[in-house]
């Protein structure tokens, strides 16, 4: 569950990215988050992982009070998201295999549990063969699949992907749609922040419109 | 395995990977670091080796006693006798002038010299061995002899000794100076090492931050490179050494041998080469410390 109350983000600079935001999504729900660039979608994201802090207001993430969270209890909660960032952030001096492994290594498993996980979450998106190669080898919609496969190995019960279309042609995107939507059907609560509606495909989702830092609904 | 255990062994796998990553700039890192530390620990070795000999040679200290040139037998005697009896007097042994004259011919390959003298210019000796060796008594003991009558001149063997010791001991003060010096060396270039490689895995940490993982995550593979380099540091000043006194062994045995003195060098102790090594694995854990305490913090995701 996530759950936003009265929340506002204020830069360093005077810029208003998010206004009195208030919204609940329940678990095991899937939204989208929309609106121009610049209206606060990465910052709204950011916030749930307490990548950044909130000027104001409250946040709670599966009952944990993110905007109050000591620094040292940040990583405890990171390890029950799964985040696939904007700029993918995948590593490209090892194999696709250890881009996914490195959340396990985070955790603490042992590497022959860690192995059965990482190869289960490559076979989820497609990528099970192409374990052994370089990133950089791998295409556009390849490496947002990776990034993908790296968010979910961990299992997490929210995963939160921001934009994750955005380089993609029309038939990846939809894939790639398609494999969050597969995700939000066994029970994982889905936020995916995104520009371009038409990718929903006519399916009935909520849609979080943001405004200039306003929810507009 | 328990998580604790599957993140130490996950650091320090990753150490020695990040150390065989870059096999030529670590490699001289540690030829550093063993070039900084073989200095003070080849210093300490000589001393442990002079001090060894000095040893060897000296033997317990022993007081020399001249009579006056006009002693004659019968005062000699009675000197004996009274040495005999005296309780800090465990042994002693009579060396008389023509004797000593004889050994002096013998020895000092001057017997046409020694023949040419006109008269004897030797005393007749005491060679003293005190049952207590304290440098308090053997000095009370030579100071109470020195009154009896007919005494020309009372030595002190172990005045040399000494004054060896009192010259192992400022280089022992050289060696700590030195090793405290170099510590910092020490310190200083795993401090640049883990910069420069905390720098090039700035991705790599950014990414960990992000998915989870916890500072001392991120922190522990670089202290372990810092302990493993420091520690292969060590070996190496241990191996610089080695060679040192490989080659320099022999050299010495002849030398030494010219003056009937069987010398040969030995290596550092057990203890103290692990000292050496655990000493170095610290100092280099204390540079990544300080290395990755001051720049992890400037590496936050964004």
């Amino acid at each position: 569950m996530i759950s936003f109350n009265q929340v506002c983000k204020r830069y360093p600079n005077g810029f208003n990215a998010l206004r009195n935001i208030g919204f609940t999504l329940e678990a095991g729900e899937m939204a989208l988050i929309t609106g121009h660039s610049g209206a606060g979608k990465s910052t709204l994201l950011r916030l749930i992982a307490a990548i950044e802090r909130p000027t104001s207001g409250s946040i709670i993430v599966n009952g944990q009070n993110v905007s109050a969270l000591k620094s040292g209890a940040i990583p405890f909660l990171r390890r029950n998201l799964g985040l696939v960032f904007q700029d993918q952030k995948i590593l490209f001096d090892r194999t696709v295999f250890d881009n996914v492994l490195l959340p396990l290594q985070i955790s603490g498993f042992d590497s022959r549990a860690a192995t059965g996980r990482v190869r289960a979450a490559l076979d989820k998106v497609g990528l099970l063969d192409r374990e052994k190669t370089r990133p950089i080898t791998l295409s556009g919609g390849e490496q947002q699949r990776l990034c993908i496969a790296r968010a979910i190995v961990n299992r997490p019960s929210i995963l939160i992907a921001d934009e994750p279309t955005s380089n993609l042609d029309a038939d990846y995107a939809k894939d790639i749609m398609t494999m969050f939507k597969s995700f939000h059907q066994v029970g994982v609560t889905v936020l995916i922040a995104t520009h371009d509606v038409e990718l929903l495909g006519g399916t009935p989702l909520r849609i979080f419109s943001l405004n200039h830092g306003e929810l507009t609904i | 395995m328990s998580v604790w255990a599957a993140h130490h062994w996950y650091a320090f796998v990753l150490a020695f990977k990040r150390l065989a990553g870059a096999p030529l700039g670590n490699l001289l890192s540690i030829i550093v670091i063993g070039i900084a530390f073989s200095l003070p620990a080849g210093v300490y070795v000589l001393l442990e080796n002079l001090q060894a000999f000095s040893a060897q040679v000296s033997g317990a200290p022993q007081l020399s006693l001249f009579l006056k040139l006009d002693a004659d037998s019968d005062e000699v005697a009675k000197i004996g006798a009274r040495l005999k009896e005296h309780p800090q007097v465990a042994s002693f042994e009579f060396i008389s002038r023509e004797s000593a004259l004889e050994q002096l011919k013998q020895d000092s390959g001057l017997a046409d010299l020694v023949d040419g003298l006109e008269r004897n210019p030797l005393p007749d000796a005491f060679v003293i061995n005190a049952r207590s060796l304290s440098p308090a008594t053997l000095k009370g003991l030579r100071a109470e002899l020195q009154k009896w009558p007919r005494i020309e001149h009372i030595q002190l063997d172990s005045a040399w000794a000494k004054r060896l010791d009192a010259l192992i001991n400022l280089g022992r003060l050289a060696v700590l100076m030195l090793a405290a010096l170099l510590s910092f060396a020490l310190v200083a270039v795993t401090f640049n090492t883990i910069r420069l490689q905390i720098l090039t895995k700035r991705d790599e940490i950014e990414v960990s931050k992000l998915i989870g993982a916890t500072n001392g995550f991120i922190r522990r593979p670089f202290l372990y490179f810092g302990a493993i380099q420091g520690m292969a540091g060590g070996v190496a000043a241990w191996l610089i050494i080695s060679l040192g006194i490989h080659l320099i062994d022999d050299d010495l045995r002849n030398l030494t041998r010219l003056y009937a003195v069987d010398l040969s060098l030995y290596h550092l102790s057990p203890e103290d080469s692990l000292t050496l090594l655990l000493f170095s694995a610290c100092l280099g854990w204390v540079g990544a410390w300080l290395s990755v305490a001051n720049h992890l913090w400037q590496i936050e995701p964004n």
